[in-house]
C-alpha cells in the first residue's frame, strides 16, 4: 500500500498529466497512475494541433473553453520549459483548413458561419481564403486546391514532448508516477478513495478519472458516467525534412523535428487499432493533391490510435455527487486543451468544486429527457 | 579505405561522387562508387550533425543515405549505378522545395 | 521462371507469396512451383541469393578459392529456382503484410497491393547490433558489410584493419580476406571464458555435425596468420570525423591499435520487422538472446496462412534455411490441396529429417558464441538508437523516471522512430530496460512494429486503390 495522496489521477496520458501538474501547482500531493508498456494510449497517437477554428458547433461553451486553453498555451509551455528544460515546441502562427473543391470550400465557410452565429459564441477572427491567398501562406499548392479557411489563433505543438515535460515536472515536484498500476476497482472508505491496481492499492483523498477509453468502466465505480467510445484515427509520418512549411494545416503539419505528419481518418472500429492500406492511401492521396511536390517524400512510419470520443464529441467534466471528491475529465483534444486542464480545470478540482460554467460539460446532457 | 580486387573485364560506367567522376562496374551498388571515390563518410545526421558511413550494406541500417540524381535519403547500398548517375553526400535532413507542379 | 516482373505485371492474387530470395525463399519457391502452385517470390535485391549467397550468380570475385565452396553451393539453389515456374519480382520492397495476407509491395517506384492465399516470410537475419563506444563512426561497420563488399563488388579493405566480436562469421571473413591477400592487424575476440563451459555439453553433437570440420580448418588457418586477442572485455572505437584507433581492455591489460577499418560482429538475429508488423507472435529466446517467432513444426506462425522459414524462423544457418523453406512450402501445398495427404506424409518427414541433421551442432555454436552482456547492454554516452542518436544513459534515466518498456521509451525519447524502425536498437533497448528494471527481456517486450516496414513515397501510397469505406473515413 502506498502512502496517502491528496489526489490520484487515473491515467497518465495528456489529460491526466496536465491535471496532475495543475493540481501540484495548487499545492496538492499527487499520484499519476498508468498502465504498463502496452496500452491504448490515445496520447501517443495525437496529431499535435492546438486548434480553435471549427470547434464548438452545437456547444459554444466548448469554443470558449478551447480558445481559453489556446490563449494560455504559451504560458504553460513557458512554465514547463523553465521547470524541466523541455520545450513542447508550441507555435501559434495561425492555421489553415484546405479545401479541394469549391463545393467543399463553400460547405466549410457555411459551417464556420453557423458556428460563429451561435448565441454566446466567443469572438475571434477567421477568414475564407481563395486559392491565391492560400498559396501565399502555403506555397506549392496543387491545382485541386480551391481555397481554405484561416484562423490566426490556430497552432500546433509536439504532443510527446508535452507529455514528457509534464511527466518530468510532476516528478520534480515530488509527484509519484506509478506505471504498471492499472486501476481495477475504486472504493470510497470514509474520506479516502482506495484504488486497487495491478501494482497494489493506492489511497487518495480525491480521485480524477483521466483514463481515456477505460473511463467508461471506471466511472460507474464512483457514481459517474463516461459515455465514451474508441474512435480509430490513422496518421502517416514522413522522413525528416528541413523546414519548409511554416504553419499547420488541419491535415498536414511539419513537426519541430522536421518530419511531416499527414492525417487523419475517423473510423468506428471499436478497440481495433490495426491499420489499413486503403485509409493510408486516401490520407496520402489527399495530401498529395494539396501539395503535389511532397509526392517524393517518404513515409517512414504510420499508426492507428484510438481517440476517446464522447457521444457528441465534446468533453465531459464532472464531479460525483454520490462519491464526493471523485472527478471525471475526458476529451479527444488532449493537446489543445492541455493548458485548460492544467491551469483552469485543475484549480477547480483543488478547490473542490467545478465552476458553474462547467456544468454544460456534465454527462447529464446525454440523459434522454423524460417524455412529457 | 576499400580497393578492388583485380576483376578482369567488366563493363564500367561513369558516375560522379560530389562532382568527381569515378568509373565503376555497371550494376554495382552506389556504395561501391563512394568507396571508389575514397569517401568514408557519406552524410551527417539530422539530429546532431554527426558524420556517418555505411554500416550494414544490406538495407537495414539506413546509415548509407545519400542524394542520388537529386533525390535525397536514398540507400547507397540498395541503389545500382547507371551511366551518368550523380551521387552526393547528404547534409542533415533532406530538403524539399515547395513548388507548383504541373498536373 | 518468367522474366523478372514489374509492378504493372503483378497479378492481384497468387496462391503463394514468398518474401525473400535467400536459401529459404528460393527452396520454398522452387518446391511450391514444382507442385503446381501459382507462386510469386518478392525480393529487395536485384539478384537472387539473399545475403549469404549474395551475388552468387554474378560475383565479380574471379578466384573461387577466396570465398570458399559453401558460398558457391548457393548457386545450385539459384539455378533450380530460375528453372522453375515461380514468378520472380526483384527490386521489390515489401512494406506491408496484413494479417489477412494483403501484401503491400513497391517495385520500380510503383506500389501495388497483392493478395495471397498463403504467405511464407523468408526475410532472414541481420547482424545483432554491437553498441560499443564509437560504433557510429565512419570506418566502423559490420563484418557482414565487409563480406558483402567482397562478394558483390570484389572490394577489400586497405589500411589498418581490426576485426572484433565473436561468432563464425568473424573467422570466415578473416579467412576470406587472407585468401584475397589482405593483411589483418588484429582480431579481438569477445568470447568469454565461461562460454566454453556452457558449450561443452553440446560438444558431441557438434563434433558429428557438418560444422566441425569446416570450422576447425578455418580457425587454425586464421590463427596461424593473424594476431588474435581472446576474452576481450572492453572495446572502444575512437576518432574525430572517422575511425582512428581501436582500444581494447582485458582485466588490467589495455592497448590502443591505430585503425582505418573496424569490422564488428556478434552473431545474427532474425529480421523481425515484417513478421511482427503482420502480427505474428514472437517470444524471447533466452539461449539465442533474441525474439523468435512462435511457429509450429512446419513454420506456420500464430497467424493462419502466414509461415516463416529460414533464419527469420530462428537462426540455423543457410542449409537449415533451405530445409525450412521446403517444409513451409510442402505445408502450404497441403493446405492449398496441391499435394494429398499421402504425398505430404512421406515428403514432409524427409525435409524434417534433413533439417534435424543441419541443426545438429547449432546448440554448440549458440552456447559458445553467446554474446556477453556487456556487449549487448552499453552504458553512458554510447549510442543505442543510431537513427535518433539516443544514448544508453538516456534510456537508463528514463527507466529511473518510471518508463516501463520500449514503447513508452519510444514515445519519450524517439528511440525506434527513425527510418530503420528499431532494427538497430530494438534488442539493445529491450535488454537495457530489462537490466535497469531487473526483469527479463521476455517481461519487457519489444517495440510494437507497424506498416510501412520500409519507407514508401507519398505518391506511391497515394496511387493505391481505396475502398469507398476507406475514402469516407478520410474525406468528410
Amino acid at each position: 500500500m502506498t502512502p496517502g495522496y491528496d489526489v490520484a489521477c487515473i491515467g497518465g496520458g495528456l489529460v491526466g498529466a496536465a491535471v496532475a501538474y495543475g493540481l501540484q501547482r495548487e499545492g496538492a500531493r499527487v499520484a499519476l497512475l498508468d498502465q504498463g508498456d502496452v496500452a491504448y494510449r490515445a496520447s501517443r497517437g495525437n496529431f499535435g494541433l492546438v486548434w480553435v477554428q471549427s470547434k464548438g458547433l452545437g456547444m459554444p461553451e466548448y469554443a470558449a473553453w478551447t480558445k481559453r486553453s489556446s490563449d494560455s498555451w504559451a504560458g504553460l509551455q513557458a512554465m514547463l520549459r523553465e521547470e524541466t528544460g523541455i520545450d513542447a515546441s508550441f507555435e501559434r502562427p495561425g492555421g489553415l483548413h484546405i479545401c479541394l473543391s469549391e463545393a467543399e470550400l463553400q460547405a466549410r465557410v457555411d459551417q464556420l458561419k453557423r458556428l460563429h452565429n451561435q448565441r454566446d459564441m466567443v469572438q475571434y477572427d477567421w477568414q475564407a481564403l481563395d486559392r491565391k491567398q492560400t498559396a501565399a501562406l502555403a506555397p506549392g499548392l496543387g491545382p485541386d486546391v480551391a481555397g481554405a479557411t484561416f484562423c490566426p489563433i490556430d497552432g500546433h505543438a509536439n504532443p510527446l514532448k508535452l507529455l514528457r515535460a509534464l511527466h518530468t515536472a510532476i516528478q520534480r515536484r515530488g509527484g509519484d508516477y506509478l506505471s504498471e498500476h492499472a486501476a481495477q476497482r475504486i472504493e470510497k472508505a470514509g474520506d479516502v478513495f482506495r484504488i486497487a491496481t495491478s501494482g497494489g492499492t493506492v489511497e487518495a483523498a480525491k480521485v480524477v478519472l483521466t483514463a481515456g477509453v477505460m473511463n467508461a468502466t471506471l466511472a460507474a465505480m464512483v457514481g459517474l458516467r463516461a459515455p465514451v467510445r474508441p474512435q480509430r484515427g490513422q496518421i502517416l509520418v514522413s522522413e525528416r525534412v528541413k523546414p519548409f512549411l511554416n504553419l499547420p494545416i488541419s491535415t498536414i503539419r511539419q513537426t519541430n523535428e522536421g518530419s511531416v505528419m499527414f492525417g487523419d481518418s475517423l473510423e468506428e472500429t471499436g478497440f481495433d487499432d490495426s491499420q489499413g492500406a486503403g485509409v493510408m492511401a486516401t490520407l496520402a492521396s489527399r495530401a498529395h493533391r494539396i501539395f503535389p511536390f511532397l509526392g517524393q517524400v517518404r513515409i517512414v512510419r504510420a499508426w492507428a490510435a484510438l481517440r476517446v470520443m464522447s457521444l457528441d464529441g465534446f468533453p465531459v467534466y464532472e464531479q460525483s455527487e454520490s462519491h464526493p471528491g471523485a472527478y471525471l475529465a475526458t476529451c479527444h483534444s488532449g493537446v489543445t486543451l492541455a493548458a485548460g486542464h492544467a491551469l483552469h480545470l485543475a484549480p477547480m478540482i483543488a478547490k473542490g468544486a467545478l465552476a458553474p460554467s462547467m456544468s454544460v460539460f456534465s454527462a447529464r446532457r446525454f440523459d434522454v429527457p423524460a417524455a412529457a | 579505405m576499400f580497393r578492388r580486387l583485380p576483376d578482369g573485364a567488366q563493363s564500367l560506367v561513369t558516375v560522379t561522387v560530389d562532382g568527381r567522376a569515378v568509373r565503376v562496374p555497371a550494376g554495382e551498388m552506389a556504395a561501391g562508387a563512394l568507396y571508389e571515390a575514397g569517401l568514408i563518410a557519406c552524410r551527417t545526421t539530422p539530429v546532431k550533425g554527426k558524420p556517418r558511413g555505411p554500416w550494414c550494406m544490406m538495407g537495414v541500417c539506413f546509415d548509407c543515405l545519400v542524394v542520388i540524381d537529386g533525390m535525397p535519403n536514398r540507400q547507397a547500398c540498395l541503389t545500382p549505378v547507371a551511366e551518368g548517375m550523380r551521387i552526393e553526400r547528404q547534409d542533415g535532413a533532406r530538403t524539399i522545395a515547395p513548388m507548383e507542379i504541373e498536373a | 521462371m518468367t522474366a523478372p516482373l514489374a509492378a504493372a505485371a503483378l497479378k492481384d492474387r497468387y496462391q503463394l507469396a514468398i518474401v525473400g530470395a535467400g536459401p529459404a525463399g528460393l527452396a520454398a519457391a522452387t518446391l511450391a512451383a514444382e507442385k503446381g502452385i501459382d507462386t510469386v517470390l518478392f525480393d529487395e535485391q536485384p539478384m537472387p541469393g539473399g545475403q549469404i549467397y549474395r551475388s552468387v550468380g554474378k560475383s565479380p570475385v574471379r578466384d573461387r578459392a577466396i570465398l570458399g565452396e559453401d558460398y558457391w553451393k548457393g548457386g545450385a539453389l539459384v539455378d533450380a529456382f530460375q528453372a522453375s515456374r515461380a514468378a520472380y519480382v526483384p527490386n521489390a520492397t515489401v512494406w506491408q503484410l496484413a494479417p489477412d495476407r494483403e501484401i503491400g509491395v513497391s517495385v520500380g517506384g510503383a506500389a501495388r497491393l497483392v493478395r495471397a492465399d498463403r504467405v511464407i516470410l523468408a526475410t532472414g537475419a541481420m547482424e545483432r547490433p554491437m553498441p560499443i563506444p564509437g560504433w557510429t563512426l565512419p570506418g566502423v561497420m559490420t563484418a557482414g558489410a565487409g563480406q558483402i563488399l567482397l562478394k558483390s563488388m570484389a572490394m577489400v579493405p586497405s589500411g589498418r584493419i581490426v576485426i572484433a566480436g565473436l561468432g563464425p562469421l568473424l573467422y570466415l571473413i578473416a579467412w576470406q580476406y587472407l585468401r584475397a591477400g589482405v593483411k589483418i592487424d588484429a582480431i579481438l575476440e569477445t568470447t568469454p571464458r565461461g562460454n566454453r563451459w556452457g558449450a561443452a555439453a553440446h560438444l558431441p553433437a557438434f563434433l558429428l555435425s557438418p560444422y566441425f570440420a569446416k570450422g576447425r580448418k578455418l580457425l587454425s588457418e586464421v590463427r596461424r596468420r593473424v594476431r588474435v586477442v581472446g576474452m576481450v572485455e572492453d572495446i572502444r572505437a575512437d576518432g574525430g570525423d572517422k575511425l582512428q584507433s581501436v582500444t581494447w581492455a582485458r582485466g588490467a591489460e589495455r592497448e590502443t591499435i591505430p585503425a582505418d577499418l573496424l569490422l564488428l560482429h556478434q552473431g545474427v538475429v532474425p529480421n523481425v520487422n515484417l513478421a511482427m508488423a503482420a502480427g505474428c507472435a514472437h517470444e524471447w529466446d533466452a539461449v539465442q538472446l533474441c525474439f523468435n517467432p512462435v511457429l509450429d513444426a512446419f513454420g506456420e506462425s500464430s497467424i493462419p496462412g502466414i509461415a516463416i522459414a529460414g533464419d527469420g524462423a530462428g537462426i540455423g544457418g543457410a542449409e537449415s534455411a533451405a530445409h525450412r523453406g521446403r517444409l513451409a512450402a510442402i505445408a502450404a501445398a497441403r493446405a492449398l490441396g496441391a499435394v494429398d495427404a499421402t504425398t505430404f506424409g512421406w515428403e514432409a518427414p524427409r525435409h524434417q529429417g534433413q533439417l534435424a541433421r543441419t541443426m545438429r551442432g547449432r546448440a554448440f555454436l549458440d552456447a559458445l558464441f553467446r554474446p556477453p552482456h556487456s556487449f549487448r547492454v552499453p552504458t553512458g554516452d554510447t549510442v543505442v538508437c543510431r537513427c535518433e542518436e539516443v544514448t544508453a544513459a538516456d534510456v537508463v534515466d528514463a527507466v529511473a523516471k518510471g518508463c516501463p518498456g520500449p514503447n513508452q521509451m519510444k514515445a519519450l525519447l524517439r528511440s525506434g522512430m527513425g527510418p530503420c524502425q528499431g532494427r538497430m536498437c530494438g534488442l539493445t533497448v529491450t535488454e537495457t530496460i530489462a537490466a535497469a528494471r531487473n526483469r527479463t527481456p521476455a517481461e519487457i517486450g519489444y517495440y510494437r512494429l507497424r506498416a510501412p516496414v520500409k519507407p514508401i513515397t507519398l505518391a506511391e501510397l497515394a496511387n493505391l486503390p481505396a475502398s469507398p469505406e476507406a475514402v469516407a473515413a478520410v474525406v468528410r
